[in-house]
């Protein structure tokens, strides 16, 4: 089992751990609701070290990564980065991920850390003859997440760097409380936020300074489930997968058919048909909660099943995401979630959980 | 540390029970409700349901996840605690003193089957 740089942290602060992706890791500190809420009103502070990072350098990186990627990766997007997926033939998602450009021949891949291993196998198998080295540099980073309509404020307090020219999904590498980061404007909240990459000693220094603001309360990968749940974000295995598509999950907005990328042939057949089945955002009309795995059921017959599902923070009705067949998936379908003895009615709803307030 | 009262028996899937002219109170346990984190939904049969030892009578849920309820003892339910189900976060506040359903007993031999205080405390500690 692996322990991120802030694991002594994590126990000294009173944080349950549990295993994730092979990795001892905060579930909670205080409670998920009460760190959800904190995210929501002020700033949580989220170890994300986990994360894998693979590095793709070299002449042709840029026709490389929009040969594996479905967005367009522009090669003088220097300080941006970009969310996209890589597919297999079939259009099946090996993984979604955040590309950020460092310079037209220099990118790095943010992935998940259950697929790290899968992504940099799957990346170096299709390396041909594109002129590029791939590199693992999953161990040389740790990452914090700072999320939350405060954050700003809070990282101000640390850094000389005018924060307010870094807007969403835009990055640069500066000094905060003395040491070094790379810092962007993003995370998985649907908050205002950071996430900041560093050396494991500065990441462990600066985790300690953050943690001592007192707007920040600590955070864990509870929370950090019901915040991108909320806000309507994919997770991987769950409303993304080998057999869940990006159009299907209704992500197309990270996918660029207009370029050839792995799986883009796929896609484009899958678009001209229309997905067979499609993720739904549910809203249970009665008491109950559709968890992951649950039936969908509809005209008494079986039509889905539950992605992921919470009674959120502050709220009185259950919200999910489902699997259904294509013809259940418009809005103010009648369905029903079978929970334990109960079939509990529920109506297909738009995703918008969530008002988002991001500094664009 | 959870606490665990003397006067109660207890199952190993942390369910709690007092019984009292044949008729049991069945509750979570302490470390039930810590292990589970704040209990935001409480879902449980109705007066007249038969429940068998051990076997599944409802369901605690927290944010993260739902958890069986097992039935301490076999027989009926008699009386489900309205004022839990409607505010299930009491059983964080107060596990011993928040009753979730009476269950009128069918065997009482069945109680052997239970923990004391002394034999639960070496399961949670």
């Amino acid at each position: 089992m692996k322990k991120t740089i802030l694991y002594d942290e994590h126990c000294r602060r009173g944080a349950r751990m549990v295993e994730f992706a092979g990795y001892l890791m905060p579930l909670v500190y205080t409670g998920i609701a009460e760190e959800h809420a904190a995210v929501r009103e002020s700033s949580g502070l989220f170890d994300v070290s986990h994360m894998g990072e693979i590095r793709i350098r070299g002449k042709d990186a840029n026709r490389f990564v929009n040969h594996l990627l479905t967005c367009l990766v522009p090669e003088d997007g220097k300080g941006r980065m970009f969310y996209g997926f890589l597919l297999d033939d079939d259009g099946g998602v090996v993984d979604d991920l955040m590309v950020y450009v460092f310079d037209g021949d220099d990118y790095l891949l943010v992935v998940n850390a259950a697929n790290k291993d899968k992504d940099f196998a799957w990346i170096n198998s299709h390396k041909g003859a594109f002129e590029v080295s791939v590199s693992d540099e999953s161990d040389l980073f740790s990452q914090l997440a700072l999320q939350g309509p405060l954050s700003r404020e809070v990282l101000g307090r640390l850094t000389d760097y005018p924060l307010d020219e870094l807007k969403l999904f835009g990055f640069d590498h500066f000094r905060i409380a003395g040491k070094e980061f790379m810092v962007s404007r993003s995370g998985y909240t649907g908050e205002d936020g950071f996430e900041i990459y560093g050396s494991n000693a500065d990441i462990l220094a600066l985790f300690r300074e953050l943690a001592e603001e007192p707007e920040v309360s600590l955070c864990g990968l509870g929370c950090r489930d019901t915040l991108r749940f909320e806000a309507a974000m994919p997770l991987y295995g769950h409303e993304i997968g080998p057999e869940i598509n990006p159009l299907a999950a209704g992500l197309g907005f990270a996918v660029n058919l207009e370029k050839d990328f792995i799986g883009s042939e796929a896609l484009k057949k899958i678009k001209a048909e229309g997905p067979k089945e499609r993720i739904v955002a549910l809203e249970l009309k009665d008491r109950g909660i559709a968890r992951e795995g649950y039936e969908v059921v509809a005209d008494g017959e079986t039509i889905g099943r539950i992605t992921t599902g919470y009674l959120l923070p502050g709220r009185e009705t259950a919200l999910a995401f489902a699997l259904v067949r294509a013809e259940f998936s418009e809005i103010g379908t009648e369905v029903a979630v079978r929970i334990r003895r109960n079939l509990v009615p529920a109506v297909v709803r738009n995703r918008k959980f969530l008002k988002k307030k991001y500094i664009r | 540390m959870s606490k665990v009262l003397e006067n109660l028996l207890y199952s190993k899937s942390h369910e709690w029970c007092l019984v009292e002219g044949g008729v049991a109170k069945v509750g979570i346990t302490d470390y039930a409700q810590d292990s589970l984190g704040t209990v935001v939904y409480l879902e449980v049969g109705e007066p007249g349901d038969e429940v068998k030892q051990f076997e599944e009578f409802g369901a605690v849920e927290s944010v993260k996840a739902a958890s069986d309820l097992l039935a301490p003892v076999s027989g009926e339910i008699i009386e489900v605690n309205e004022e839990v189900l409607d505010n299930p976060e009491l059983l964080n506040s107060d596990p011993y003193g928040s009753w979730i359903v009476k269950i009128k007993l069918s065997d009482e031999k069945e109680l052997d089957n239970l923990l004391d205080a002394n034999g639960y405390r070496e399961i949670v500690e």
